[in-house]
């Protein structure tokens, strides 16, 4: 069997790329890491992959606004074949900074490319500080999300984040999100229940920490999957018994099976 | 013409930072303050169409679910309006991104572009009030200025034209001529070096040039060179040459462990950690800038550490930053702050958010460090940033080849950053403010994010055979240092500058930061130039290495600079210090030992060195690249204080690294020999404390010191390099890097403030499998709690002395030999998981290290102090609070306390209590109860003082 291909995309900033293509890896995607500017080139082309995976850092020092800079060169030298990406149904992930890129993008979650029209962002935290903290986290039971579908009710994932405060202009922007199946995940307690602060680590609308396309195979995400691969990343390792993979695995193992059927 | 674009929150969104600088001016004791708008001013210059200014604020700096934009007019905000720019000549790491933005975007008429700040104080205040909050607050004058409407945003410096070679008079000088020569330029030479330099010119029969004179300035400073610690010193009569040589180094060679792979050699030292990868380590001070911009000049501290680590060998990738810092409590009054330095809760809060926004950008994880707070520290802060890097081991060393490229890549070069190497070598005064703003630089951590994915990149390749980071004295000391044993020449028009204007000596020795030399050889140049090209980072040769053994300078042709190489690095002369010392006696407490030992207990916990640091440790990325095991913070409710960090560098394999720390500056106003051997005691207990094995340990030395020129601080000196030196070879572990800032007081008028002598140790152990690693907090009710090691009526330099007014005298010792048995067999004991949770005692002593396990873990405790292994007749309050060093406290299952007894076997070691489920700590003797305080009261002792800064 050919294996699926995932191309973690790098640019200046990137940070998280290394883990994220050993994330990938894991799950069993053939992971390259690659420079925008091969993909812009012509160098590197999209088609071959079926799993295009943003990770976090700080693109291009988040001047302006996290992830903005970026985003814009991914429309404005990525644009046609990211779209060509996106209708064939191909997976696209965002996590942290790859959630505030496909924000800005537009991509997510309305689909729309006009900066006067946009209906949702990521702001800064409620704390007017970058926080490095783990959080619980609970699934939509009808969410759409191709990466999420097989997790555990409640999951504990890691943030670091400074601008991660997740709005949308008006109730019903939030309405029709629920209703398509777009919200993925929340904050929550650590028994499930609403959270506030530092439980709900920015102060979010709804609590929502990540939200997907309608068709549930573009996502974003401000908390960090790929840091939560192994036991002894679980802040309470030491103090309980805990399966050898973490809560992180499953996104990538369903990107996995996903692709493979593709 | 220059377009403006004010980009606001639009009503009903949440303003933080405006929220910040609310609380802030209450901090500073301004009240009435009703509302602060920030907004964000973007100034742009060229020919710009309408179109394009409106494409500019719609598609890139505007986002429109939370923002507003206008355009070159002035938006009309309510209450008193201050708009802050950066100074002329300072970095902007924003316009570099706005650039890129606009390519991307098809826009090309801009030519420039800066940024902003907009201020909007709303509410009853004074012009004082207002004036305090702009200065105290808003504008840091070393970079920054209040806009003046109207004022000319963008000044074009002319080029240099033509080729304007200065001579100096240096032959004609006599001795006073020659300090004047040397105080007017910041040379920072003393008399006997300008001597030497002049009669080194005598015999060439002519006069040096300026660069000549910058790069001797360079290369013969008090950082680069470490002449105090490699000089002669005359010690109570006794001579001492080289007192690096005769105890850090000589440690490290007595012990030869097998696992030090390069030491004092490199930028950093370098340890094996596997079968293919070694491990480097370094740790850096970065004071003087910190202390007049901390956010600057802490981000550039983190930023050059890393560098050192990139620069060792080929090339290392960072793994892990370190950061200890020391200040002036926060809460020190306005007016007992000096004339010219800044107030320490500013300090504070800048150099945090400085090492946070370079290290988080960097996507290095800050996994370790510490904060110690003293009123000396006011004026003269000293701030720490350590990093370690892995790389393979075949890319351990790098030779010079005589015909290989000077290549420079990275960040370009300006008048940033200039003297910071002879600056850094001299006291803070109260006008260093205004005098050394040249000095102080702007990180911008993307640019060497980008250099080092570039590098590592081009290391694999095996596309160069050396290389070296552009730290203090820039190019002079890169280029320089390189080519000690070939000699170089260099063209250096061929620089690349940020703008126009800089001489040709300025270029030589700017310390813009970002920047690598390569050695490249020739075959290999255009690959290289190509992998650098591909992901925007730019790359220029600018000479070679020539293998004549002279180094000569050129710009534009011309020859401005010629230096025989060993005369440049090995002309230096020695220096001769005089040092003495004398143990000082303090004043001994008497008051009889109080009955409720509760009170104490939480007064310590709530002291500024104890209490927790979770507001710093929060706002650093610590999981970032995957691997964390041991976190700073840990518990039940991940709020513990872990006593080292634990973390896996290669995400396939359980093999991991420990790090910590050990500082204690009380101990060092009583005896620095005992600081020393007590920071090298703490450091390595941490280590065994999380699971790891002092046999495979090696450490840092980093002293910061005041000024060495004057003999009793450097008996100081003297008496602690002493102290590492026996603690070292006693435990058997190597010293592998180090540093010294041998200049830190503050001067203003007539008064000195001379900081504590401070030692920072730390340790760095590889761990073979991280799996089997322990935390400090109680893990669960009914198990045993041990006391591992001998507590003695050591209250010297203590935190309950401290409490109490007093230092005393009886500063702990190490009894080194039984401290390394005790620390392997704890080791053993952990290595058989036979240990749920092990803490070091240290400040605050047993009652402080059980509060913590008991509230980190959200499990009670009840303790019996009459077990306490302790030197007869000692006091209750004694025992509790002693900080005797190489004291363990461990919980066990009770069915293998036997077990454990029997590998502890002759180390002083009992059962003192057991864990329990009241969430009470309870502390009796034969008498009745000590203390019996709800641990969660006790945790909230520790974490209010510095819970929001």
């Amino acid at each position: 069997m050919i294996k699926p291909k995932a191309l973690i995309l790098r640019t200046a900033g990137t940070n998280c790329d290394i883990e994220s293509a050993y994330a990938a890896g894991q799950a069993g995607f053939e992971a390259d890491r690659i420079h925008i500017n091969r993909i812009a080139s012509g160098e590197v082309s999209l088609d071959k992959y079926s799993f295009l995976f943003i990770p976090g850092g700080f693109s291009y020092g988040d001047d302006i606004a996290a992830g903005k800079i970026m985003a814009l060169e991914l429309n404005k030298r990525l644009g046609d074949s990211l779209f060509r990406f996106e209708e064939q149904g191909k997976l696209v992930l965002g996590v942290c900074n790859g959630f505030q890129i496909l924000i800005k993008t537009g991509l997510l979650p309305f689909h729309s490319h006009n900066p006067e029209k946009m209906r949702a962002t990521l702001t800064d935290n409620d704390s007017g500080k970058f926080e490095d903290r783990w959080v619980h986290l609970a699934a939509e039971p009808d969410t759409v999300c191709v990466f999420t579908n097989t997790i555990k009710p409640v999951i504990e994932l890691p943030v670091a984040h400074g601008e991660g405060k997740f709005i949308v202009r008006s109730q019903d922007d939030m309405k029709e999100l629920e209703d398509n199946g777009q919200i993925v995940l929340r904050y929550v307690t650590n028994n499930g229940g609403t959270p506030s602060y530092p439980e709900d680590p920015n102060g979010s609308m709804g609590h929502v920490a990540g939200v997907c396309n309608k068709r549930g195979t573009i996502f974003g995400l401000m908390p960090h999957p790929e840091r939560f691969l192994h036991r002894t990343n679980h802040p309470r390792w030491t103090r309980q018994n805990m399966p050898e993979h973490g809560d992180g695995t499953a996104f990538f193992k369903n990107a996995f099976e996903y692709c493979a059927k593709m | 013409m220059v377009r403006r674009v004010t980009i606001s929150a639009c009503a009903g969104i949440h303003d933080s930072r405006g929220e910040g600088i609310e609380k802030d001016a209450l901090d500073l004791g301004v009240k009435g303050i009703s509302k602060v708008k920030v907004s964000d001013v973007y100034l742009f210059e060229g020919d710009i169409t309408e179109a394009d200014i409106d494409r500019i604020a719609k598609e890139l700096l505007t986002d429109f679910v939370t923002q507003e934009y206008l355009i070159d007019d002035m938006p009309k905000d309510e209450g008193h309006v201050i708009e802050v720019a950066y100074n002329h000549g300072v970095m902007d790491p924003v316009e570099g991104s706005i650039y890129k933005a606009l390519r991307d975007m098809g826009i090309t008429s801009v030519t420039g572009a800066k940024t902003m700040k907009r201020y909007a104080i709303q509410g009853n205040n004074s012009v004082e009030e207002l004036e305090l909050i702009v200065d105290k607050l808003l504008v840091n004058k070393i970079i920054q200025h209040v806009a003046e409407p109207g004022e000319e945003a963008f000044l074009h410096a002319k080029p240099v034209e033509g080729v304007n070679r200065i001579e100096i008079d240096l032959l004609g000088l006599d001795d006073d001529g020659l300090v004047n020569l040397s105080r007017d330029r910041f040379l920072s030479l003393n008399l006997e070096e300008m001597r030497t330099l002049r009669d080194h010119y005598k015999k060439m029969d002519r006069n040096p040039t300026d660069i000549e004179l910058e790069t001797f300035a360079q290369t013969w400073s008090e950082h680069c060179v470490h002449k105090t610690f490699r000089g002669i010193i005359n010690y109570n009569g006794e001579i001492i040459d080289n007192l690096l040589k005769q105890t850090i180094v000589k440690a490290t060679r007595d012990i030869d462990h097998e696992m030090c792979v390069s030491v004092f050699e490199d930028n950093a030292g370098v340890i094996r950690f596997d079968d293919t990868d070694n491990i480097n380590f370094k740790v850096e001070t970065h004071n003087f800038p910190s202390s007049l911009e901390p956010y600057g000049g802490a981000g550039t501290g983190i930023g050059g550490v890393i560098r050192d680590v990139l620069g060792t060998g080929l090339g290392a990738k960072p793994i892990m930053n370190t950061d200890i810092f020391c200040f002036a409590p926060p809460d020190m009054p306005l007016s007992d702050v000096p004339p010219g330095a800044l107030h320490p809760r500013r300090i504070m809060k800048g150099v945090v958010s400085g090492v946070r926004d370079y290290g988080n950008r960097m996507g290095i994880p800050t996994s370790n460090g510490s904060v110690m707070f003293d009123k000396r520290y006011v004026g003269n802060p000293i701030v720490y940033c350590g990093t370690l890097g892995i790389m393979p081991k075949e890319c351990s060393f790098k030779k010079v080849s005589d015909g290989d490229v000077i290549v420079l890549i990275g960040g370009r070069t300006g008048r940033d950053g200039i003297h910071g190497a002879t600056l850094s070598s001299t006291e803070v005064t109260e006008e260093s403010e205004t005098t050394s703003s040249h000095a102080v630089q702007i990180g911008n951590a993307i640019q060497e994010k980008k250099v080092t994915d570039t590098l590592i990149l081009a290391r694999d390749r095996g596309l160069y055979s050396a290389l070296t980071d552009c730290g203090a004295g820039g190019l002079s000391s890169a280029v320089g240092e390189m080519g000690e044993h070939t000699g170089a020449v260099v063209d250096l028009e061929k620089v690349p500058l940020k703008y126009a204007g800089l001489q040709y000596w300025e270029i030589w020795v700017s310390e813009a930061q970002e920047r690598m030399v390569l050695a490249v050889p020739p075959d290999k140049v255009d690959e290289l130039l190509t992998v650098f090209d591909a992901e925007d980072v730019e790359a220029i040769v600018i000479g070679t290495f020539t293998g004549n053994g002279t180094l000569t300078l050129r710009y534009h042709g011309v020859t401005v600079g010629e230096f025989d190489c060993a005369f440049l690095h090995g002309g230096v002369p020695r220096l001769e210090r005089t040092a003495t010392w004398e143990r000082k006696q303090y004043p001994e407490p008497d008051f009889p030992c109080p009955s409720n030992l509760g009170e104490p207990l939480k007064k310590i916990l709530g002291a500024w060195n104890v209490c927790s640091k979770e507001w710093v440790v929060r706002q650093y990325d610590h999981e970032v690249q995957g691997g964390s095991v041991v976190k700073p913070l840990t518990g039940a409710s991940n709020d513990g204080p872990s006593d080292a960090c634990v973390l896996r560098p290669k995400l396939g394999s359980n093999r991991g690294i420990a790090v910590s720390n050990g500082i204690n500056p009380k101990y060092g106003v009583i005896d620095p020999y005992y600081m020393a051997m007590s920071v090298i005691d703490e450091a390595l207990r941490q280590i065994t404390a999380v699971g790891g094995d002092i046999r495979k340990t090696a450490l840092l030395d980093n002293f910061a010191w005041g000024n060495t020129t004057i003999p009793d601080r450097l008996g100081d000196l003297v008496r602690a390099s002493c102290g590492c030196y026996d603690a070292a070879v006693g435990f058997g572990t190597p010293f592998i890097s180090g540093k010294d800032s041998l200049r830190n007081e503050f001067i203003y008028g007539d008064q000195v403030i001379r900081i504590p002598s401070t030692l920072l140790i730390s340790a760095l152990s590889v761990m073979e499998d991280v799996t089997k690693a322990v935390t400090m907090d109680f893990k669960a009710p009914k198990h045993a709690i041990l006391v591992v090691g001998l507590t003695k009526d050591e209250m010297g330099g203590s935190h309950y002395w401290d409490i109490k007014g007093f230092t005393g005298n009886s500063v702990p010792d190490v009894d080194v030999d039984s401290a390394r048995k005790t620390m392997i067999a704890l080791h053993e004991t952990m290595d058989k998981g036979l240990v749920l949770a092990c803490h070091d005692c240290s400040e605050g002593g047993i009652g402080v290290a059980i509060a913590e396990m008991a509230f980190a873990g959200e499990v009670g405790a009840a303790v019996d102090l009459t077990q306490i292994p302790a030197e007869p007749c000692m006091r209750d309050d004694h025992i509790l609070f002693s900080e005797s060093n190489s004291r363990f406290i461990i919980e066990v299952v009770n069915e293998q306390v036997v077990d454990i007894m029997e590998i502890l076997n002759g180390i002083p070691c009992a059962k003192i209590g057991t864990t329990t489920n009241t969430k009470q700590l309870q502390v009796k003797n034969a008498n009745g109860i000590l203390i019996e305080e709800d641990i969660f009261e006790l945790k909230e002792a520790w974490q209010k003082p510095l819970r929001t800064v």
